[in-house]
């Protein structure tokens, strides 16, 4: 299921969390409210971890990562790095990269298996990327934005890409994802996918604007509803899949 | 124009949707999202109602056509791109992606622009003059539907700054409803630079007040503060008759109260003194005159230092008058190069021109040396007498005086009275030899008959008179054909009031002067030349008058008549005239 929260009255929550299928990290902010949130969600199945990186709290826009790894920027302190190593999983691999683009949140796309850059990366991140993350990398654009992290959000079920996506991008990206995509927004209208929601493979967090239309959508494309649907509620389902897919 | 129930009919939304994208460069693609949202909707009442909403949205997707050309010119592959539609953020309907990302329907449902803007407002009307209060205290005068009343009725909205006005227009009313409506088209950036536009009725309520002028002139229908006494010691009215006519082509009395013709002259009065001194610079700009002012206190009140006077200005007009034939005194005749001193007058404007017609010479007497040395007529054109030619002999080549035509000669004439009478025949000069030919009447001044007691005349010693002064042909005959047949064309007059004339003789004396002046005008294009004369709708050319009196009696070519505007008449007659009004202006 989706949940709809807030960041210190900010809808954006994609800037100041970051959430994969192994960890969970969490900007440090002024009330526990946002932190707590998360840790209802997830506490018995991963790790949440505030963190800073570089000394700010935008740190969904800065790192990347998935189960099987984290880059951070040149920004981060040694401190950082060295909190993070110590709080998530072993099997987790923490790097931090010497990218001219640092806001690599902003820069990388990935799921667990296959990761979209940003087209001006170097070639020694785009290994290291594949080396860390363990993903297949393609440099691509999103509806003729070159930051493919910000317009986009993936998991391994499915992806919401920016709404002015065609629909020959949509199944160009889905092919090379191998996931169903639909094209969408959140926070009533915002085109800034992975600013306004963070998605795993089990669960999403949304601004807390995002409509209920925008959740449904959210929800049937991430295939988050674990509860069996009734007849009606499936067929809608289907056929919303059918039309956005 | 009425309104048919049809209109009344709720509403014609109308959207349009222009997605804008441009791209700059390869690698850094600048995307920038211009949405313009036109919400065009008609209310059917002003409860603010929307009835019935249908909806067009067009989107274009530039960017694509941007990245083709782009990628066309570096020989890359170019895919098609087709719009895909998303689900609008708050319905979830599925329509094209735009800035809001939100359908049309709900994007209206979130944002009225024209919230916080006037939509009912009051305007104060003078019902009498038909003006309308720009506060503080200006009156501006609009008919109904005009472009100043619509540039008003904007000026008096408030807010209006606050959004970006593209159109606006009268909803017609009935004029006696004392309700104007303006529909005003607004644009606004709402959501994420999505620019809406939204039409919107504002309705204003007339609210009759009478302004300061009107008031006063309610208050006391005669309280004029200055007048101006036109006069002229002549014998005739001519010049009163060329002046109104000058005065309605300027336009130099529309502020005037009250215009009353006098002896001798005409009274405008006004109501502010500075339209007084307006009048009389324009007096002085068209005939040679003489004035001075005086003010007569009416009341003051001392303890506010406030007077209240009415000026009278004296305007006096030179006796002198076109044709008239002038002694000039010694000192002014050799003051324009021993001229004359006998000379005829042939044309008055702010100076007055002199013609000698034994030598041909011409010269200008403007006001200030006039009035420096005034001096009288000798015989003026009433006085004049008709000839008859009997032979003429030219002296000299035809010249060119100051714009008209002299040929100097001798000439052998009798008077028409003396004819069969007696032998009387006089051998002049004159200055209309290439006019006349034997057998040809004209008129001119009898010096061998008249008894002139003229001051200036006696000055000169040695003077020789001569018998006779031609000033011009007549064409008395022709003319006399034509009487009681009206003319082509007609003058417009002022609105002056004129005592009853006490005896009938006046009367006559009166509408022959008159006659006289028709006449003159179309006998001379120069006095034509800065007066309008205008068609008369009445009359009828007979074709059997155009083909016997294709003689050449001097008239006035259709092409200078200008057509009367009169919007009182319905039929297409007054709309043809209303259009010929410019292209027959001179």
């Amino acid at each position: 299921m989706a949940t709809r929260l807030q960041f210190e009255n900010n809808c954006e929550i994609g800037v100041f969390s970051k959430l994969t299928n192994a960890y969970c990290l969490v900007a440090i902010g002024g009330s526990e409210n946002f932190y707590s949130t998360f840790e209802a969600e997830l506490a018995d199945v991963i790790p949440v971890v505030k963190t800073s990186i570089g000394g700010t709290r935008i740190i969904g826009r800065l790192c990347a990562g998935n189960k099987n790894g984290l880059l951070l920027p040149h920004t981060t302190t040694d401190q950082e790095l060295q909190h993070l190593r110590n709080s998530l999983p072993d099997q987790v691999v923490v790097q931090r990269i010497e990218e001219r683009l640092s806001a690599l949140g902003n820069c990388i796309a990935c799921n667990d298996h296959v990761a979209l850059t940003h087209t001006d990366l170097d070639r020694e991140t785009e290994e290291l990327i594949a080396d860390v993350l363990g993903v297949e990398v393609f440099r691509q654009t999103i509806a003729g934005n070159i930051l493919v992290g910000s317009y986009c959000a993936l998991s391994n079920r499915g992806g919401l890409v920016h709404p002015h996506t065609s629909i020959e991008d949509l199944d160009e990206l889905s092919t090379l994802l191998q996931v169903p995509l639909v094209a969408g927004t959140v926070n009533r209208g915002s085109e800034v996918i992975a600013a306004g929601m963070t998605v795993n493979d089990w669960t999403a967090f949304c601004g807390s604007d995002t409509t209920a239309t925008e959740l449904s959508v959210i929800e049937s494309v991430f295939k988050l509803r674990e509860a069996q649907p009734s007849a009606i509620v499936d067929e809608m389902r289907k056929s919303l899949i059918d039309s956005y897919v | 124009m009425s309104r048919d129930p049809e209109s009344n009919r709720p509403t014609i939304t109308r959207l349009k949707a222009h997605c804008l994208l441009s791209s700059s460069h390869e690698s850094l693609l600048a995307t920038t999202v211009l949405l313009i949202l036109v919400v065009d909707e008609e209310r059917r009442s002003r409860t603010n109602h929307l009835k019935e909403i249908s909806i067009i949205v067009y989107a274009y997707y530039l960017l694509q056509v941007l990245k083709m050309a782009q990628e066309s010119m570096e020989g890359m592959f170019i895919s098609q791109q087709t719009i895909g539609s998303v689900l609008c953020c708050l319905c979830g309907i599925s329509m094209q992606p735009n800035a809001a990302n939100m359908c049309v329907k709900c994007l209206r449902s979130q944002v009225d622009i024209t919230e916080g803007l006037q939509r009912h407002l009051i305007i104060y009307h003078c019902p009498d003059c038909n003006s309308y209060l720009q506060p503080p205290k200006t009156w501006i005068k609009a008919n109904l539907e005009s472009k100043e009343l619509l540039t008003f009725c904007i000026k008096r909205l408030k807010n209006l700054n606050k959004v970006r006005l593209v159109h606006a227009e009268f909803i017609w009313t009935e004029p006696h409803s004392k309700r104007i409506k303006v529909k005003l088209r607004v644009q606004k950036e709402v959501l994420h630079g999505a620019i809406l536009e939204q039409a919107y009725i504002v309705e204003y309520v007339q609210t009759d007040r009478l302004c300061e002028s009107c008031s006063r002139v309610q208050a006391n229908p005669d309280q004029w503060e200055a007048s101006v006494q036109v006069r002229q010691h002549a014998s005739h009215r001519r010049t009163f008759f060329y002046l109104e006519q000058l005065i309605l082509k300027h336009d130099a009395a529309v502020r005037a109260i009250r215009i009353k013709q006098m002896d001798q002259g005409i009274d405008f009065f006004f109501g502010n003194r500075s339209h007084a001194v307006k009048f009389v610079e324009f007096l002085g700009n068209v005939v040679p005159i003489q004035s001075r002012d005086d003010k007569q206190l009416v009341s003051h009140d001392l303890k506010s230092n406030k007077y209240s006077y009415k000026y009278t200005f004296s305007v006096e007009i030179s006796p002198i008058c076109r044709e008239d034939l002038i002694c000039l005194p010694p000192k002014v005749a050799r003051g324009l190069g021993n001229l004359g001193p006998l000379v005829l007058c042939t044309k008055i404007s702010n100076s007055i021109m002199l013609f000698d017609p034994f030598t041909l010479r011409q010269s200008y007497l403007n006001a200030n040396q006039y009035w420096g040395m005034p001096f009288k007529s000798l015989l003026s054109s009433r006085q004049l007498v008709e000839y008859i030619i009997l032979n003429v002999e030219v002296e000299s080549s035809v010249v060119s005086v100051g714009g008209s035509k002299y040929c100097l000669a001798e000439a052998q004439v009798a008077r028409v009275s003396d004819f069969g009478k007696n032998d009387n025949i006089f051998h002049i000069k004159t200055h209309l030899g290439h006019l006349l030919s034997p057998g040809d009447y004209a008129l001119g001044y009898d010096l061998y008959g008249a008894n002139c007691n003229d001051l200036e005349l006696d000055k000169y010693k040695n003077l020789v008179l001569p018998e006779a002064i031609l000033v011009k042909k007549s064409y008395e005959e022709k003319h006399q054909k034509k009487r009681g047949k009206p003319r082509s064309w007609k003058l417009k007059t002022l609105n002056m009031e004129v005592d009853n004339p006490k005896s009938r003789a006046e009367e006559d004396k009166r509408n022959t002067e008159y006659e006289e002046f028709l006449r003159d005008l179309e006998e001379n294009p120069d006095l034509r030349f800065n007066i309008s004369l205008y068609r008369n709708k009445e009359y009828q050319p007979s074709e059997v008058a155009s083909v016997t009196d294709g003689g050449d009696v001097p008239s006035v070519p259709l092409e200078e008549l200008l057509a009367d505007l009169d919007l009182s008449d319905e039929d297409e007659d007054g709309d043809e005239n209303a259009g010929n009004a410019d292209d027959m202006r001179e």
